[in-house]
């Protein structure tokens, strides 16, 4: 349904994925040129560039100096006059020095200029926690960026969505963040080859379910489906939504999965606290979906402090597995 | 203020002998040689450990960059204050913390410095005036134009001194920090570590100046160059720059030309530079080797002085793996603790 040209598959890691998606967006379009913090020779930080710059020299796999603010800049100046730039941070939080270019200017140049340009830029954010590299390297921020009107934030949490949706994000005429949890770069999937699309802006069923709808986002979507298998063995029925697409949510397939199956728990890594399970509850509450709930709606989110670097209380900061089986059935079972 | 002592001074007087031997006795000189050794062998315990799996996460070593620590910080106080980096292991060390409690911290348990939330990337040790490394390139720098405002504000006499690397001099913070710094005529000393690369980026690709250094006439102050690797001339612009801030006439950009042996963290298959370019900076330029041979020179030590310290400071990194591998895990039932400051 989403692929338009799809062909044979292979199995790729979510990284090779990305890597593919910025190879063949180069490829067929001379606009399209990637910059980043060691993006060149040293193939990126989690090696997402790898050897592109081999393949298409360094004027089109550009090393920055270490200016984030400058260089997201410049990326969107670009795009404003007719390139496709790709911005690579070498880790999300680092964004934080650039949110000026990204929130005022990127997010809208278009609105204030009356729609007489579009800033068709991509960026990527490597983000999340798992690696132990502490609290200015870890965080979840997307839900910054999905409260500015003018961007769009997706977060895809497959091999396959990651290259299909970054080629959607190339064609978008409007500023995309791609989301990628560091987590998943090795994780490895099905891969078409060749030139596809996914598209922005929708949700996936992952699971289908009947008792309990737990939409989650990223590296979640994947605990979130282990806790569903362990839950089906005790006769607990979850149905699994990957959102991945933070801004513009999809709420339709939200709303008629609350409404099947009574219940929802929303699975995020970012903090709790005004997160996106914050938008998705609020979003359920206000829809016809609100009569059909048999149960509170249930957020499982970051802890409310910064990342820390000790392994345990790392894992202890995110949810896990076990977290996520033990509230759904505190849910279903009327526990709580 | 400064820990600066003349009295029984290092044989071969005459002005020729290089500042360090003029200006600090000769005790100080082989505790900095000390230091320099604690630096090293800690770094290589760390590494050691990390690979072993004991150490979790990632680190930057300053290994070939010693020098540059110690210099810095020997006529310094403990009211002195730095801000560090994200390769920050040696300014801890070399403005006076306890090695135990940095391994204890990279072993992510209690008592570290930071009570296992911080490890490598965030070690500090605010007791003795490092008011922390940083995972964020360039973010100390404002911090420390504002640790001197305050110095400036209070009249303590302090002076700040603010580590950061080639790569840095191209984020907006420091072009911002070192105008303030200057404007304001703030008692702060920023020091460059210049080892040539910004993870894989030379300093020839990222940064349009020949020299960091050259930066200061944009903003008014003097820009010192200085081979990093020896201990002396380095603590001789300091001492220049430091007098300057401690004289009300504002801050100082010291530059630290050197070079780091091992690759960026943990990851890195060194494709932005040959193996000649590290293995001439390793035989022929290691500061401290050189530095052993100068103390030597002057009389300030022998060989079995020399062996004298490199046991006990080996045995201070054994005793210091000892503590972290012993020190308890914090608990999970208190991870929102320091989140926001406890209150009666
Ligand atoms: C704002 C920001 N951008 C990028 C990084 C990733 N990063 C960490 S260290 C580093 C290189 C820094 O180079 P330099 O300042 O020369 O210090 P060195 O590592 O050589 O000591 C980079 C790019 C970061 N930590 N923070
Ligand atoms: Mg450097």
């Amino acid at each position: 349904m989403d692929a338009q040209v799809e062909t044979a598959t292979r199995e790729l890691s979510y990284a090779q994925a990305i890597q593919e998606a910025m190879a063949i967006a180069m490829e067929r379009d001379e606009r399209v040129f990637l910059m980043g913090e060691d993006i060149g020779v040293y193939g990126g930080a989690f090696q997402v560039t790898g050897d592109l710059v081999e393949r298409f020299g360094p004027d089109r796999v550009m090393d920055t100096p270490i200016s984030e603010l400058g260089g997201a800049g410049v990326a969107v100046g670009a795009a404003v006059t007719g390139m496709r730039p790709i911005f690579e941070f070498q880790f999300s939080d680092f964004a934080t020095l650039a949110m000026e270019q990204i929130v005022n200017q990127a997010a809208k140049m278009r609105y204030m200029l009356g729609g007489a340009v579009s800033v068709p830029v991509v960026m990527r954010f490597p983000a999340g926690s798992g690696t132990g590299a502490a609290a200015q390297h870890s965080q979840s921020l997307e839900a910054w960026l999905g409260h500015v009107p003018g961007l769009k934030v997706i977060q895809p949490a497959t091999p396959h969505d990651a290259k299909g949706m970054l080629l959607a994000a190339i064609e978008d005429p409007d500023p995309v963040m791609i989301y990628e949890h560091k987590i998943l770069y090795k994780m490895k999937g099905e891969v078409p080859e060749g030139y596809y699309t996914v598209p922005i802006g929708k949700a996936e069923v992952r699971r289908e379910g009947a008792d309990l709808t737990i939409v989650a986002t990223s590296i979640m979507v994947h605990k979130s489906l282990d806790a569903a298998k362990q839950l089906a063995e005790e006769g607990i029925d979850v149905e699994v939504i990957d959102l991945r697409t933070v801004r513009p949510m999809d709420r339709q397939t939200i709303i008629e999965s609350v409404c099947k199956t009574s219940r929802l728990m929303c699975v995020y890594e970012g903090v709790k606290t005004l997160g996106v399970g914050a938008e998705i509850s609020a979003m359920i509450a206000e829809s016809e979906a609100f009569d059909y709930l048999d149960a509170p709606v249930v957020r499982l989110g970051g802890a409310e402090t910064p990342i820390p670097y000790n392994p345990e209380l790392e894992k202890a900061t995110v949810p896990q597995v076990d977290g996520i089986v033990k509230a759904a059935r505190e849910l279903v079972t009327g526990a709580r | 203020m400064s820990a600066t002592a003349k009295k029984g001074a290092a044989k071969k007087d005459g002005a020729n002998q290089p500042f360090i031997y003029r200006q600090f006795d000769q005790d100080k000189l082989r505790d900095a040689l000390r230091k320099m050794y604690l630096i090293r062998q800690f770094e290589e315990g760390a590494e050691e450990s990390y690979m072993r799996g004991l150490i979790h996460g990632t680190m930057h070593l300053s290994i070939g960059q010693e020098a540059s620590a110690v210099g810095i910080c020997l006529g310094l106080s403990d009211e002195d204050q730095i801000t560090s980096t994200h390769r920050g292991h040696g300014h801890c060390i070399a403005k006076g913390a306890d090695v135990s409690r940095m391994f204890a911290e990279f072993f992510g348990k209690t008592t570290g410095y930071c009570r296992g939330r911080g490890g490598s990337m965030h070690i500090a040790d605010v007791s003795t005036g490092n008011l922390g490394a940083n995972g964020i390139v360039g973010g100390g720098l404002p911090i420390a134009v504002g640790a001197a405002l305050t110095a400036k504000k209070m009249k303590t006499g302090n002076v700040v001194v603010c580590f950061f690397g080639d790569g840095a001099n191209n984020e907006g913070a420091f072009h911002e920090a070192l105008n303030m710094a200057a404007i304001w005529k703030l008692p702060v000393v920023f020091v460059c570590e210049n080892n040539g690369y910004g993870m894989s980026t030379s300093v020839a690709r990222a940064t349009a100046v020949p020299n960091i250094a050259d930066r200061a006439s944009a903003y008014a102050m003097p820009g010192v160059i200085v081979d990093g690797n020896v201990v002396s001339d380095v603590a001789e612009a300091m001492h220049e720059a430091t007098e300057r801030a401690r004289n009300g006439e504002g801050p100082t950009l010291l530059e630290c030309k050197t070079y780091r042996y091992r690759g960026h963290s943990k990851s890195d298959r060194n494709r932005y530079r040959t193996k000649e370019e590290i293995e001439e900076w390793m035989t022929e330029r290691d500061p401290i080797e050189a530095f052993e041979s100068q103390l030597m020179e002057f009389g300030v030590i022998d060989q079995n002085g020399i062996e004298e310290i490199r046991e006990s400071v080996r045995k201070e990194i054994e005793a210091g793996i000892e503590f972290a591998k012993e020190s308890p895990m914090p608990e999970v039932a208190n991870l929102e603790k320091y989140v926001y400051t406890e209150q009666a």
